[in-house]
């Protein structure tokens, strides 16, 4: 994917860009949300904005996310496009009735006669030993709730991308970025996500999986972190003579069923891998989305590798135990072909 | 302040209208809930809480707002949605569940929708402030003209979002007034018995903003009130927080018999029914007919009476509408 000299950037970086470059064209576009301003995000992706676009438009707000969040659906119902940040999507706790029955809600309860043009960006993600509290995912909680675009770039290429398109939606889009992909070095970083990013503005189009690697012995499909490590584990199968598919998923919401469907009716066979909780979620919504539509394509029933349904552990041994991995992904293929 | 002529005019018009409205919309709701009550049924299905009494509050507050000004109201809103000048039809519409409804059915009564007024409801508590306090900073990053008043019932201030609201608005010294209904109960609980301070408007000290209650359910005191703070906000000069007392006339909402209310409660509150007592000033102070009031209260009936005609008339959604408009 990368070419030498080209320039390549962090999703942080990806990301700043890309808020960037849209408030230099569209004035209703802020970035609200706590220590967004002075220090810059505290996973780098709102830095150097206020000093371009000063403290109106780049906003430290008070720890307070169900009046900020709320605040945001009023400034966006009334011709603004805010994007504010949930620190931690762990947070959702304390505002989730701004997020799923106010931003989620409002557009369909007018009737359409409203928009809610604003971006909800939050991380995700754990395997630093944050514990329960700052580790988790989510993606499922979010995704399962209608009026919420989701999407979760695992590349600064398409974080960039995804953001400018968020910011461009009349809808809400929840933005989950995880910290391990930010390139901040302090939480441990995938070098993987770091890629060229062009210059210019771009959108990534939500709704839209994409093929990172092909094969035909079997699909893999993730989102986020999840996608290195299959595109990791697709390259110890190789190693063994087994050609592995990988899907990003990109968007959990719209879910591009379509491309999950013509790849696993290619491979005829599936893995999915998720870091949110393995019971209720993306993961079985992916397997649902395969063999509702035509079981006839698989060849072996399909597996996933999620995080299991215990809230996440401190201990390191106990957290690494509980991630999904590219082992984890090579021993489900070698149960695939045992089966 | 006081209001002009005119605008006691439209005070009354828009108190008698919503009263009106209530009264019409009460007695169309037992349709086909009886003998046996059931809230499925009939051509207004769902829970339905009616404003009797508020109206004053609606009427004090709105007569300083316009068309450009942002309202979010709460579970009760049809008095705030008509003195804010949402549209009528389409606002009966919508509570009947019709095609023609401000939302085509999707909302109901508790989530009035109206972009042309800039007014929005929700059925949760306090759940207006934030969007609201977001209005008002959009307003003032935008450098436009108009305020955002939320209007919550006392019961909303003790929850932990109205705090935060208040203090966001008060941080960013935002166009941004908080009224209070007070109508004493939160459902079945009293505010005695739910609220540490019996002056909501003492709250407003946590934040450094005016606060000012106002007793009586007084539509003059109300207004002269509202006229202040919304001076404020359009001047710059921040939030204020204002409780008003007011009263429920009907349940927490239909079916409710309203066993926890003490007895005689409310034959008192009807005796201080603030729809009379206006109708009274305005004659005592010689600034309206005999005549006039009662063209008033019947062009009101007339409106109301062609809403709820519109209504009933207009068609059912599709059901497969209900797949629509989940994005803008």
């Amino acid at each position: 994917m990368n070419k030498p000299n080209e320039r390549k950037l962090t999703i942080a970086r990806a990301m700043a860009e890309a808020m960037q470059q849209e408030m230099q064209i569209d004035p209703s576009v802020f970035v609200m949300g706590e220590d967004i301003g002075a220090l810059g995000g505290v996973y780098g992706n709102t830095r150097g904005l206020l000093d371009e676009f000063g403290a109106e438009r780049v906003r430290d707000t008070p720890i307070s996310e169900t009046a900020f969040i709320g605040a945001a659906v009023g400034a966006a119902q009334d011709g603004m496009r805010p994007v504010v940040e949930l620190m931690f999507v762990d947070f959702f706790g304390v505002c989730f009735d701004a997020i799923y029955n106010l931003m989620a809600k409002n557009i369909y309860f007018s009737g359409g006669n409203f928009k809610v043009p604003m971006v909800l960006m939050t991380s995700t993600g754990g395997g630093y030993s944050d514990a329960g509290q700052h580790s988790q995912c989510v993606y499922g909680t979010f995704a399962h709730l209608p009026g919420m675009k989701v999407v979760a770039p695992s590349n600064a290429y398409d974080a960039k991308g995804l953001m400018t398109a968020a910011m461009r939606d009349d809808s809400p889009v929840v933005y989950m970025y995880h910290k391990s992909l930010q390139g901040m070095g302090w939480l441990g970083t995938e070098a993987g996500a770091t890629v060229h990013v062009p210059e210019e503005s771009y959108t990534v189009e939500i709704g839209k999986a994409k093929v990172v690697r092909e094969g035909s012995d079997v699909t893999i499909v993730s989102l986020g972190m999840g996608v290195h490590n299959a595109l990791k584990a697709a390259a110890k199968l190789e190693a063994q003579g087994v050609s592995a598919e990988v899907v990003d998923l990109v968007s959990l919401v719209p879910l591009d069923r379509e491309t999950i469907r013509a790849s696993v009716a290619k491979t005829g066979r599936l893995i999915v891998v998720d870091e949110d909780y393995m019971s209720y979620g993306v993961s079985g919504e992916i397997i649902a989305t395969v063999t509702e539509h035509d079981i006839s394509v698989l060849k072996a029933a399909p597996k996933r590798i999620a995080f299991p349904d215990v809230p996440i552990p401190f201990s390191r041994v106990m957290e690494q135990h509980c991630l999904p991995n590219p082992d984890k992904i090579v021993a489900a293929w070698n149960d695939i072909k045992a089966a | 302040m006081t209001p002009t002529r005119e605008e006691q005019h439209w005070m009354y018009r828009n108190m008698v209208t919503s009263r009106r409205f209530e009264e019409t919309i009460a007695g169309i709701y037992f349709e086909g809930k009886t003998p046996v009550f059931n809230m499925a049924n009939g051509p207004i299905p769902g829970e339905m809480h009616l404003s009797d009494g508020q109206e004053p509050v609606a009427v004090g507050v709105c007569a300083h707002l316009n068309s450009d000004d942002v309202v979010t109201a709460t579970h009760r809103p049809h008095h705030q949605a008509i003195a804010k000048g949402v549209d009528l039809d389409k606002m009966a519409a919508e509570i009947f569940g019709k095609k023609t409804g401000l939302s085509g059915g999707r909302g109901g009564h508790m989530h009035i929708f109206d972009a042309d007024v800039n007014f929005a409801c929700s059925g949760i508590i306090a759940q207006g402030m934030g969007p609201a306090v977001g209005a008002a900073l959009s307003r003032k990053m935008q450098n436009k003209p108009g305020v955002a008043v939320a209007f919550v019932g006392e019961g909303a201030v003790n929850q932990g979002g109205w705090h935060e609201a208040m203090n966001l608005a008060a941080v960013w010294n935002l166009p941004f007034v908080c009224v209070i209904e007070d109508n004493a109960w939160g459902i079945s609980v009293s505010k005695e018995a739910s609220t540490a301070v019996t002056n909501n408007a003492d709250r407003a000290a946590a934040y450094g903003i005016p606060g000012k209650r106002i007793e009586g359910n007084d539509p003059f005191a109300i207004y002269d009130a509202a006229g202040e703070a919304i001076s404020r906000a359009r001047a710059g000069e921040g939030p204020t927080l204002l409780e008003i007392e007011t009263y429920r006339l009907a349940g927490h909402f239909m079916g409710d018999a309203e066993g926890y209310r003490p007895e005689g409660e409310k034959d008192a509150l009807f005796e201080k029914d603030p729809i009379p007592k206006m109708r009274a000033k305005m004659l005592a102070d010689r600034v309206a007919t005999e005549a006039e009031l009662d063209a008033i209260e019947a062009e009101s009936a007339a409106r109301v009476e062609a809403a709820i005609k519109f209504a009933r008339e207009s068609e059912e959604p599709a059901p497969e509408d209900a797949l629509t408009a989940v994005f803008a």
